[in-house]
């Protein structure tokens, strides 16, 4: 090549890469990390009295961050009221993106005082814990109720909401405050007009379903897009099949947990559906908004769901739908539990950060959240059950939610408590999500979607980077 | 030549010397008469210029694109979950664990899969409408080329789904997929192709391709009007040349359409690779969270769903290499002498 006195564009561009590889190191000593650091000024514990147990300063201020789902922020601007008449001033925020907005802080050290942290865009709680950024609420627990000081709060809850909030080990992390009930869901009139019962066994399940498959009706129809539906009646089943330590051995991610009887006689008995052809047909596709649809116009009897569902599909929901819950379906008569077993656990996950500014406050929050005039008022403004006994009593509530207590009432201590979804999220959505959507879009047999699962089990156990955790 | 300067620089006195860095470094009209006269000023003149001239946006660029870049190689060695501000350095911990990541590969192969057929079917697909609204058509008495009937109609119908945002598409695209109501089940159904209808496109391994079929879809109109601009600066003369030495429509197309554009065709490749190693609004939209995985996706669950920001960022790196690799190698295979006219 001819040299130029005149900088041509190639020399142009080469000496000024140069010249920017050296100003990388100053650039790097100026912009400041990702990660950065911890500012903590909080505010002062005051002293604690019978009325105010956390010792919350009287003008500190409260931050909230409510997620804005299903379940809309107005409860929980009504509880602030209840918190403003005594304490100091509430910075409310509702978002839907809870982790998009919250996460920087979190990384910060400056997160708000009480954290709604649901919905898709949820932070995952295990890493939080892995980093003890989640302040311990048994003092909240041991605390006195807001309605009657010679109760503590541990003793108003409702079975199976403590246990959500662990994580493997005794303090409480998070607290659930709506109450979900799963099960088969279906409409009493549907069944009426087929005249049948709702099924108590797996062969009075089978006759249903090709009654109705005679009429041009589907047994059942779910959500292939999320196949972990499947998981809110299947994992009871297996619970009610086998006893509550199978459930168990799978969450404690115990080697060849997949592979107990139980589990294989409820994998057959599920795949029996689809192989008799009595799944609607094309779920394997559907979004939970589209299965829906198709249970609420009459297309399909069943669908795995939680008590969600009456409030998500109303708008789709006919008049005389008459929507109901029911028990998982027991096998045969030899199940090691009732028929009645059900799963219910809370949802609607809160928390106080560890870094937050006004902890006692967080918790006081939280403690006039669980008083009966916040309770009923989220029953009465969003039809769903709280976490806390009896708070619905006398309230007026819609069928399904009508049916969901009364299915609660009847399981009495009969209740199951898998915490795969929120311990170990991926694996349940995922890689149980995968192998049962395969089953039952018919492409493989249980024995595979079997192998499948404790494939997945044993390598999340095997796997460092995944926090474990055990029932205690 | 080059050591006859650096002899020069060499022999030139201290004095002399700082005069001239000041000069570099003041504003021109501050420089001092000594170095104004100086014959090496004008090549001073000129570096100043340009150096301070770039300063700016080159420090800008360093503090937005490139100090990231270097973090991110950083970050990828720790086991940072994205929560907090502690960490600990892994060193390659990270990378042993990519290299023995099953679900990593898989979300490999199919992205490269989307990154050597999409451009294919998408370029292939472009510089074929490109050509027949540009050249294709009949001669007419008054032209030596055209395009075919009612190219200009064609022209803006094919740029409509570059307007859409690929999210938009995608969630549209969810909807033909949709097994009970889309439009696709019920069209294989309505031309009698009912053996074709799936209970589930999206979810299983049919995914991939109708995940490629969305990608070409949305990006195809968009080339068409890149290769359009291309081949109208191609000169008529050139064209009536070959029509007198009797070319018909494919020789044109190969012999001389082709070659005088294949320096835009080489960067649309590069580009439409780029477009497939991403996919992400597409996978992340369309495809349920057990079903595929392309990279982009796979690093964002790993960050945000699983709370591994250091292991994503390690993704982040792979998929960096891979760009970057493919990207080479096209400028480097694509090389030919420009053709200037």
């Amino acid at each position: 090549m001819t040299s130029s006195p005149y900088l041509n564009r190639r020399t142009l561009i080469r000496r000024s890469a140069a010249a920017g590889l050296f100003t990388i190191p100053a650039v790097g000593a100026l912009s400041s990390c990702a990660s950065g650091g911890d500012d903590g000024d909080s505010v002062e514990r005051q002293e604690a009295t019978d009325s105010n147990p956390f010792g919350v300063s009287p003008d500190a201020e409260l931050e909230v961050v409510i997620f804005d789902g299903g379940f809309g922020d107005q409860y929980a601007l009504d509880a602030e009221e209840i918190y403003q008449g005594s304490y100091g001033s509430v910075d409310h925020t509702k978002t839907t993106e809870i982790r998009t907005r919250l996460q920087p802080r979190m990384v910060q050290g400056d997160p708000p005082d009480v954290i709604n942290n649901s919905g898709a865009d949820a932070m995952d709680i295990a890493a939080l814990l892995r980093n003890d950024q989640v302040h311990d609420l048994t003092e909240l627990l041991d605390a006195p109720s807001l309605d009657d000081p010679s109760v503590t709060v541990r003793d108003t809850l409702m079975p199976g909401v403590v246990e959500m909030g662990q994580f493997g080990s005794d303090p409480v992390y998070q607290f659930n405050y709506a109450y979900t009930v799963y099960g088969q869901w279906y409409s009493r009139t549907a069944l009426e007009r087929l005249e049948v019962e709702y099924p108590r066994t797996w062969d009075e399940m089978i006759a249903v379903c090709e009654k109705a498959k005679q009429e041009g009706i589907a047994g059942w129809t779910y959500p292939g897009v999320y196949p972990y539906y499947f998981n809110f009646t299947l994992y009871p089943f297996i619970g009610k099949i086998g006893g509550a330590d199978v459930l168990r051995a799978i969450d404690n991610l115990e080697p060849n947990a997949w592979r107990h009887d139980a589990v294989r006689a409820a994998f057959e008995a599920y795949y029996e559906l689809a192989a008799r052809g009595y799944i609607l047909q094309g779920s394997p596709g559907l979004t939970h908004e589209e299965s829906q649809d198709e249970w609420n116009q009459g297309r399909a009897l069943f669908i795995p769901n939680g008590s969600w569902v009456e409030n998500e599909s109303a708008q789709n929901t006919p008049e005389d739908f008459e929507m109901a819950v029911g028990p998982p379906t027991s096998l045969d008569s030899s199940d090691a539990m009732p028929f009645e077993t059900i799963w219910a656990s809370g949802s609607e996950p809160f928390f106080v950060p560890a870094d937050a500014a006004n902890v006692p406050g967080g918790l006081e929050f939280l403690r006039i959240m669980l008083g009966a005039e916040s309770t009923r008022n989220f029953t009465e403004l969003v039809s769903s059950l709280t976490c806390v006994r009896g708070a619905a009593d006398g309230l007026t509530l819609p069928p399904g939610l009508t049916s969901a207590s009364e299915t609660l009432a009847a399981a009495g201590d009969n209740l199951l408590i898998p915490r795969m979804p929120d311990w170990y999220r991926q694996l349940n959505n995922e890689e149980i999500g995968g192998a049962i959507a395969a089953m039952m879009a018919g492409e493989i047999e249980p024995d595979e979607a079997i192998t499948r699962c404790q494939r997945a089990a044993d390598a999340t156990a095997q796997d460092d980077s995944i926090t474990k955790f055990q029932h205690i | 030549m080059e050591v006859r300067k650096e002899r020069e620089a060499a022999s030139l006195p201290p004095t002399t010397r700082l005069h001239l860095a000041a000069a570099f470094f003041l504003p021109p009209r501050l420089t001092p008469q000594r170095v104004r006269y100086d014959r090496r000023y004008r090549t001073l003149d000129k570096y100043r210029f340009i150096t301070w001239f770039l300063s700016l946006p080159l420090l800008v660029y360093l503090l937005f694109v490139v100090s990231p870049f270097l973090q991110a190689f950083y970050y990828s060695m720790t086991d940072w979950s994205g929560f907090s501000s502690n960490y600990t350095f892994t060193g390659f911990e990270n990378y042993e664990r990519l290299w023995n990541d099953d679900k990593f590969w898989d979300a490999m192969g199919n992205s490269l899969v989307l990154l050597v057929l999409a451009p294919v079917i998408t370029l292939s697909l472009g510089l074929f409408f490109a050509y027949m609204v540009n050249a294709g058509g009949r001669q007419r008495s008054n032209e030596t080329v055209s395009g075919v009937f009612g190219s200009r109609f064609y022209k803006i119908v094919y740029f409509f789904p570059q307007v859409l945002s690929l999210a938009i598409i995608a969630v549209i695209f969810a909807r033909i997929y949709s097994p009970r109501s889309g439009i696709l089940n019920e069209g294989l159904g309505a031309v009698g192709l009912d053996s074709w209808r799936q209970e589930d496109w999206l979810g299983g391994d049919l995914a991939l391709w109708c995940v490629l079929a969305v990608l070409c879809w949305s990006f195809v109109g968009f080339y068409v009007v890149l290769f359009s601009a291309a081949m109208s600066s191609i000169p008529r003369e050139i064209y009536e040349a070959s029509l007198l030495d009797g070319a018909g429509r494919t020789v044109t197309f190969f012999r001389i359409t082709f070659p005088l554009t294949w320096e835009t065709i080489r960067t649309g490749w590069i580009y439409m690779g780029i477009q497939a190693l991403d996919a992400f609004a597409l996978v992340n939209v369309m495809v349920p969270e057990h079903g595929m995985d392309v990279v982009p996706t796979y690093l964002f669950e790993k960050a945000f769903r699983d709370g591994q920001a250091g292991y994503a960022t390690a993704i982040g790196v792979a998929l960096f290499l891979v760009t970057l690799v493919f990207s080479v190698l096209m400028m480097l295979v694509g090389r030919r002498d420009r053709i200037e006219y």
